[in-house]
């Protein structure tokens, strides 16, 4: 059983396609576990990556635990997953519960895990893109050499003005960060045309003086590809590099959308047919990377996984009411009531 | 107040920026300097000239005129460990990093319970009487007291300033440091030599008094003093509290100070509506209605959205002392 997806410059054994693809069944399955709960009135709220998975999966393994840090955005369950975060805790920020990172204050998918270098997420668009770049001026600083920062966000925060001043800065400096769009082509109801004028939000990385690559973003493999060679040559002073991965929103901005009122079946349908989870199974059991049965197996292992989490979870405890007050200032702080 | 060193030297304000800056660099090498113009030309003000020859264009940062990604690469740097002084050229520059202050840092520990801090520091200039017009010579301080999350500091004279800028570059939250462009060269003191904090949070009384008190910051504590010293001649007591930082506020010192005099009037040079002067008010009526012997009063800017560029236009808008005089003299009389 040879390695023929190891077609790229770098090396893609077996167990990193396997990795690849339990985190995308993974998240698949986080995903769908999600929107059942929301529609049981257990969480007030979910948000779907799917259409992402392989964007996340493949950056995710270009990620070096330990080293790296990571600025994500809110769909980035999938990428933190990828980069070492526990399920369960995936699950607590679901729930909202005591036990959550940020102790039930922050809404879904928004975590933080800084012993892990994953920066505490922010709803506000392209927000961390600055804290990104200011993360990768401190280990420039240190001379912490080796390490990147990963900064992720989509289509949508490439309008906003905090963007293009944090791409300037990290080029002027050449910092050592990578830049990843995960381009779904929608920001909420706004398509890409609305967007831009560009076809490729790689190509504004002309501009600022930096590597811009495009990527197919249902495909792990060619995404992590990409990404760890940006990451390698950030890591040794290469300067940043703006990654685009072509992806697609194949899901509702949230469950409080509804993305019939702006799109049309067929497109959603056409790219449904790109669905990357699919076509990563097929292509792993016909190079013989994984046989039907493991893989229906795996599938069921991730399955009972996501359950144990969900029913462990549901059952922990809610953040006490007096909870709100703590951590607005680090020494003991009464607020005016 | 803990003093290192003994003994003191006289400086003006710009002087006691430039110095404290100067020892933070010094001592720290997680702190850093960033924002428009700090580099080769050394600050508008040339509160860090010479700084980047010192400490190498990696701690002085030379940054492009962006204000949001002042405030946001500084977050960055801060989450990461770092202790970045971040300057933003003039207070009427700041909305642009509005966003960043308001949202990101002010929420940096809040929103991740604990697990990131941000702390930051700020400085812009502010304030008007220096010909400054629409975009040269706002208060911003009112936009921002609002903000659980953040603090804010306005000191008024070189020492206090030296000690809340160590303070606040010392402080695990992010601070906002105001300065007032007037004083900048305007006013002299005595400086403590040697490292010393004022603690944020912490009103000081500049002049004692018993009849009234009035509580000002920035520029406009130097008029209420002279006004005060002033009204001595004629045998009247005013007590003149410098409110130094704005938030956390000190509530104890003004309602001690109230609870003594009875009367209270606010002076700031930022407006009165929303303003600081209408959170003091508020809180005196709260708490301190039934010591008080005379409806509070504030005198403030006018509720205009800037002084004129005219000179008769700018002197409309600043108070002068003798206003606040007269305002203290029929407080005192009510």
């Amino acid at each position: 059983m040879a390695d023929t997806l190891a077609r790229s410059r770098h090396d893609v054994g077996n167990d990193r396609l396997l990795m690849l693809l339990r985190n995308m069944l993974t998240q698949r399955a986080v995903d769908t576990r999600g929107f059942q709960l929301n529609r049981q009135g257990k969480i007030a709220i979910a948000m779907g990556s799917e259409g992402h998975e392989a964007v996340q999966a493949g950056t995710g393994a270009a990620f070096v635990r330990g080293k790296d840090l990571l600025y994500p955005y809110y769909r980035n369950t999938g990428l933190i997953l990828a980069c070492g975060f526990p399920l369960d805790d995936v699950f607590r920020s679901q729930f909202a519960r005591a036990t959550d990172r940020t102790g039930g204050r922050n809404i879904i998918n928004h975590i933080t895990a800084r012993e892990m270098g994953i920066a505490s997420i922010s709803s506000i668009i392209a927000a961390q893109c600055t804290h990104a770049v200011g993360a990768a001026y401190a280990l420039r600083l240190r001379k912490d050499t080796g390490r990147a920062v990963f900064c992720q966000f989509g289509d949508g925060a490439t309008s906003e003005g905090e963007w293009h001043e944090a791409m300037n800065f990290a080029a002027v400096h050449r910092l050592p960060v990578v830049f990843i769009c995960e381009n779904n082509r929608w920001a909420i109801s706004t398509p890409q045309s609305k967007q831009m004028v560009n076809k490729d939000i790689a190509a504004k990385a002309v501009g600022y003086g930096m590597h811009g690559v495009i990527v197919d973003g249902f495909d792990p493999v060619a995404v992590y590809s990409t990404v760890h060679e940006a990451r390698e040559r950030a890591a040794v002073g290469g300067g940043p590099t703006l990654v685009e991965a072509k992806c697609y929103r194949f899901l509702s901005h949230t469950t409080d959308d509804d993305d019939r009122t702006y799109r049309t079946r067929e497109e959603v349908e056409a790219q449904r047919k790109l669905d990357p989870v699919p076509r990563f199974e097929e292509r792993l059991v016909a190079e013989g990377v994984i046989s039907e049965a493991e893989l229906t197996a795996l599938r069921v292992a991730i399955t009972e996984l996501v359950n144990a989490a969900t029913d462990k979870i549901e059952l922990e405890p809610s953040p006490e009411a007096g909870d709100l007050y703590s951590n607005v200032y680090a020494d003991t702080y009464s607020p005016w009531l | 107040m803990a003093v290192a060193t003994s003994g003191t030297t006289t400086m003006n304000n710009v002087e006691a920026v430039r110095q404290t800056l100067y020892e933070a660099l010094k001592a720290d090498p997680r702190t850093l300097v960033m924002g428009e113009d700090v580099g080769a030309r050394g600050n508008v003000f040339l509160i860090t000239k010479g700084f980047i020859e010192e400490f190498g264009p990696e701690r002085v940062i030379d940054t492009p005129l962006a204000e949001a990604s002042i405030a946001g690469i500084a977050i960055g740097m801060a989450m990461e460990g770092l202790r970045p002084i971040a300057e933003i050229q003039f207070a009427d520059f700041i909305y642009p990093a509005f966003n960043q202050i308001v949202g990101e840092a002010a929420k940096t520990r809040y929103r991740s319970n604990g697990d990131y801090t941000c702390p930051l520091v700020i400085r812009t200039p502010y304030g008007g009487g220096v010909h400054g017009a629409l975009s040269h010579s706002v208060s911003i301080e009112a936009l921002f007291y609002h903000v659980p999350g953040l603090k804010i500091v306005a000191p008024a004279f070189p020492a206090d300033i030296k000690g809340l800028l160590n303070a606040s570059i010392d402080d695990p939250d992010p601070v906002l440091f105001l300065e007032h462009k007037k004083t900048y060269r305007l006013v002299k003191g005595e400086v403590p030599n040697g490292h010393y904090t004022i603690p944020i949070g912490k009103a000081d009384v500049k002049h004692p008094g018993d009849q009234l008190t009035v509580v000002s910051y920035g520029l406009y504590v130097h008029q209420a003093l002279e006004a005060a010293r002033q009204l001595e001649g004629d045998g009247l007591s005013v007590e003149v509290i410098d409110l130094r930082s704005i938030r956390p506020m000190d509530r104890t010192t003004i309602l001690e100070s109230v609870r003594k005099t009875r009367k209270l009037l606010i002076i700031h040079e930022d407006n009165k509506f929303g303003g600081i002067g209408a959170e003091i008010s508020a809180m005196v009526a709260e708490d301190a209605f039934f010591d008080l012997d005379a409806p509070i009063r504030r005198l403030c800017g006018p509720d205009v959205p800037a002084m004129g560029y005219a000179r008769t236009l700018e002197d409309e808008f600043m108070i002068p002392t003798s206003r606040m005089a007269e305002s203290m003299r029929e407080m005192v009389a009510f």
